[in-house]
């Protein structure tokens, strides 16, 4: 019962903040540097279509041994395909 | 005969690297396997006085690179199995006085006369780790389940694998099954998928291991010691042999000291 009143487990946050820790040891990129990368991305996709920047989601992700970088962007919806 | 030679390494200092080479040394001769460790850690001589072999000690390894003797000269004989030797690091030289050539001429003479060279890498991925791996057929990454050792590990699998030395296996030791089961230590589970290599074995944390340093008789050599136990799987493993994991469970509860009574475990 007391159980109720702890903070979360050790286990769990050691996994967590290891997880992020990988990620960046193994890619070379700090977070600062990911942060830029992701604005570089959007500016550059922004120049050709009109993408919803709220829901974009950029992250490094684990498989294995090996990262990828995955996006997810949401385009918006522009009146043309409506007019179509 | 053609040895297998395997470098035990972890990037940390101090997660149990000399203790898995000294343990999988003597349960591999137990095994009726001739085995020579070599003490990779110049200037910081360890495996040693862990074998309980510091007394007999006359020539090094640097003193076999160097030509002041002959490489059998250097080997030290254990004092219960007659077909495990020891090649001692130098206490006095730096780390420089050898070189990754020079291990991988000293691991060629033995390969042909032994069946299994076991390297104890220092800690760091200096010119010692260098060294260490330079002649190594198979990798060994020790690890125990605290943030800092897996962080460090994962860094040397990184470089094992740039340097195309293949993916290494993984131990995990010191593992407290009482904290993983109130999740205040990371289990075999998490470190496995943070590493994401292939799994050799699990040492449970176990004081008989420190008593066996402290006599210079690694713990494999006690029937009774779990941690001893998982030492010797790991040595079957290396052997090619199945041996499935161990039950880390200690506590046991009533329901498996039933289960253990009924033979089912």
């Amino acid at each position: 019962m007391m159980n109720f009143f702890k903070r979360k487990k050790s286990a769990s946050s050691a996994k967590e903040r290891l997880q992020l820790v990988l990620v960046h040891d193994r890619t070379d990129l700090t977070p600062a540097q990911l942060d830029d990368l992701k604005d570089d991305l959007l500016k550059a996709i922004s120049q050709y279509i009109e993408i919803d920047p709220d829901a974009v989601r950029i992250e490094l992700e684990r498989d294995g041994r090996s990262q990828r970088l995955v996006a997810d962007i949401p385009l918006r919806s522009t009146s043309r395909h409506r007019a179509g | 005969m053609t040895a297998q030679v395997i470098t035990v390494t972890s990037g940390k200092g101090g997660v149990g690297k000399t203790t898995a080479v000294a343990n999988l040394a003597a349960a591999l001769a137990m095994d009726g396997k001739k085995v020579v460790c070599i003490d990779g850690d110049i200037g910081l001589r360890n495996l040693d006085v862990v074998m309980g072999l510091e007394n007999r000690i006359v020539y090094d390894i640097v003193d076999v690179i160097e030509g002041r003797c002959k490489l059998k000269q250097a080997m030290i004989r254990d004092k219960h199995y007659p077909d495990l030797y020891l090649i001692p690091a130098a206490q006095t030289r730096d780390k420089n006085a050898v070189s990754p050539s020079d291990m991988v001429r000293i691991c060629k003479d033995l390969r042909a006369d032994s069946d299994f060279v076991v390297i104890d890498s220092p800690a760091g991925i200096e010119r010692g780790f260098r060294n260490a791996i330079a002649a190594a057929d198979r990798v060994l990454v020790v690890t125990n389940p605290e943030v800092s050792a897996v962080r460090d590990a994962d860094r040397v699998v990184g470089i094992l694998e740039a340097e195309e030395k293949g993916t290494p296996s993984l131990i995990i030791n010191r593992l407290n099954s009482n904290l993983v089961k109130n999740n205040d230590m990371l289990s075999a589970e998490d470190v496995l998928d943070l590493l994401g290599i292939h799994l050799l074995g699990i040492v449970p944390e176990d004081e008989a291991v420190l008593i066996g340093s402290n006599r210079g008789a690694p713990v494999v050599t006690n029937g009774k010691s779990r941690a001893g136990q998982a030492f010797r799987n790991i040595a079957k493993r290396l052997q090619g042999q199945d041996v499935p994991f161990m039950d880390l469970d200690q506590q046991g509860g009533l329901w498996s000291a039933i289960q253990r009574l009924a033979g089912r475990k």
